[in-house]
């Protein structure tokens, strides 16, 4: 079978499931592999190094911003939640999530904007700011071993659908869809590299093409650059949606962040 | 005359001046950027082990870690140790200098390959010699483009 | 300028310890072009210095072909209880200074 016919196969098979059929995975939970299985022992290495990863420069500051007080209500992040240590142990696992109060689908990065506007009364941080990302990196970092584990259900199932209608479908002048890479032809090569599962469970992380820690936002733009199509603006919903997808296609998965990539 | 004096000869009356350097071409011991520190002395192989992956991720930051053998003591040490890019834009790519202070003659970095390469460490010994190894590498380029 | 440090707190005369540091600092290489096409002004960490009790004990000239957020790990023998110092400056002249204290024992 050539992987042109298996990714056809696959692209049937994913679009004619409806709703109910929407539990079934492109790629089963017990053949998950992370990123990290696709780099070589030096890249490996340096992510597993909690001193020399680049990414805990990016934590360190993380944790220092956690107990700076922001905004008129002269709160910090510690204000409310005390010891992230404690109280932020495992959360980023379960992101994307619903935020009960509005109804509306969060990533970590907009989880931590809605609380500097609503309860500290401080701006919202720059789309891949290094404040932003220091925080993010902080928070997944306490996540760190944590199984993957969103909700899909309830409010979530449209965005999970949307998410899911996007992965499978073409974009751009290249007109492949993130399944022709990431499910039929993980494990192969593009070129020099091997293609791998395209899993969230390692970001925010240091992507050694950029030189510095970048968002899982920035690195489905960094995709979508690839593929030769637009890159949607930070903050669009599809990101988001997307997202939801992939935490659910990568559940079960150990968080990693701050990951170490190429 | 012996070619070796007739360099030896040329060190002293010419100021070498920072040469481009041709593509690949290999670093030598006639290379300005190791004459400037060498100057003319004989580069030997051995002591020194320079360990490079022999495929990089990505050239931005490859693993390296160089060390030579020496006691490290005030009469025989290590007084310093250079690494070369043979295709780096920039020929000379750091220099670290010791003593026998430093106890161990072992130097770790993370450094960016400009493509598939051959990088060679030398060092300096406190008696005037001048020791050196070579580590290949395959460095391979980004599969996509990334604009993001 | 942001920078880690792993160093022992203390060691026993003689001993060798092992130092590492991560910096936080792009090491701009000098070849890079922005959005527009300009070239990216070259500005990298050229050299940094480690001191014990004042004395030098390591020192690195540095050159674009050192990565970005350099990390360096090299080694000293731990001698008298005190201060060790690291130093660097990049191409733009700005300065980066960490300290550390050791404790030696006899």
């Amino acid at each position: 079978m050539s992987p042109g016919s298996a990714a056809a196969r696959f692209l049937v098979a994913a679009l004619a499931c409806t709703a109910a059929q929407a539990q079934e995975r492109g790629i089963p939970l017990d053949r998950l592999k992370s990123g990290s299985a696709f780099l070589g022992a030096d890249l490996r290495d340096l992510q597993a190094d909690d001193f020399a990863n680049p990414g805990m420069l990016w934590v360190e500051r993380g944790g220092k911003l956690w107990r700076e007080p922001a905004g008129k209500s002269a709160r910090s992040c510690a204000s409310c939640h005390q010891d992230a240590e404690t109280s932020m142990r495992g959360v980023a696992a379960r992101y994307p999530k619903i935020d009960p109060a509005s109804g509306k689908l969060l990533n970590l990065e907009s989880r931590i904007n809605l609380c500097r506007a609503e309860r500290m009364g401080a701006e919202a941080l720059r789309h891949e700011s290094e404040e932003l990302l220091a925080l993010t990196a902080y928070l997944a970092r306490q996540s760190r071993g944590a199984p993957i584990g969103v909700d899909i259900g309830g409010v979530a199932r449209a965005h999970f659908e949307s998410g899911r209608a996007f992965y499978y479908r073409r974009h751009g002048q290249l007109n492949l869809s993130c399944a022709h890479c990431h499910e039929a032809n993980w494990g192969r090569r593009l070129f020099a590299e091997t293609v791998t599962q395209g899993h969230p469970n390692a970001w925010p992380a240091y992507r050694m093409e950029w030189q510095t820690l970048g968002s899982l936002e920035r690195r489905l733009r960094a995709c979508l650059s690839g593929i030769r199509a637009e890159m949607l603006p930070y903050g669009s919903p599809e990101y988001r949606d997307l997202e939801l997808f992939l935490a659910w296609r990568a559940q079960g998965l150990p968080v990693e962040a701050p990951g170490v990539r190429r | 005359m012996k070619r070796r004096e007739f360099l030896a000869g040329l060190s002293g009356s010419i100021v070498l001046p920072t040469l481009p350097r041709a593509a690949g071409a290999q670093v030598t011991q006639l290379d300005p950027h190791v004459w400037a520190i060498t100057k003319g002395a004989t580069v030997k192989k051995g002591r020194v082990k320079l360990e490079l992956p022999q495929l990089a991720d990505n050239g931005n930051s490859v693993a390296m870690k160089v060390s030579v053998e020496s006691p490290m003591t005030a009469e025989d040490h290590v007084r310093g140790i250079h690494l070369f890019s043979d295709r780096n834009p920039v020929t000379r790519m750091a220099s670290f200098y010791l003593g026998p202070r430093a106890g161990k003659a072992e130097v770790s970095s993370r450094v960016r390959l400009a493509g598939s390469q051959r990088v060679t460490a030398m060092a300096e010994l406190s008696d005037g010699s001048f020791w050196s190894d070579t580590a290949e590498i395959v460095v391979t380029l980004s599969a996509c483009l990334d604009e993001s | 300028m942001a920078a880690r440090i792993q160093m022992p707190k203390q060691a026993r005369h003689g001993e060798l310890i092992e130092i590492r540091i991560l910096i936080q600092h792009p090491m701009e290489t000098g070849y890079r072009h922005d959005d527009v096409g300009h070239l990216i002004k070259r500005n990298v960490i050229n050299a940094f210095s480690c001191r014990y009790n004042g004395e030098e004990v390591f020192r690195a000239d540095l050159s674009s072909g050192i990565s970005a957020n350099p990390y360096l790990q090299f080694y000293t023998v731990a001698e008298a209880s005190g201060e060790i110092e690291f130093a660097w400056i990049d191409d733009e002249g700005k300065q980066g200074l960490e300290r550390q204290s050791i404790a030696v024992k006899a």
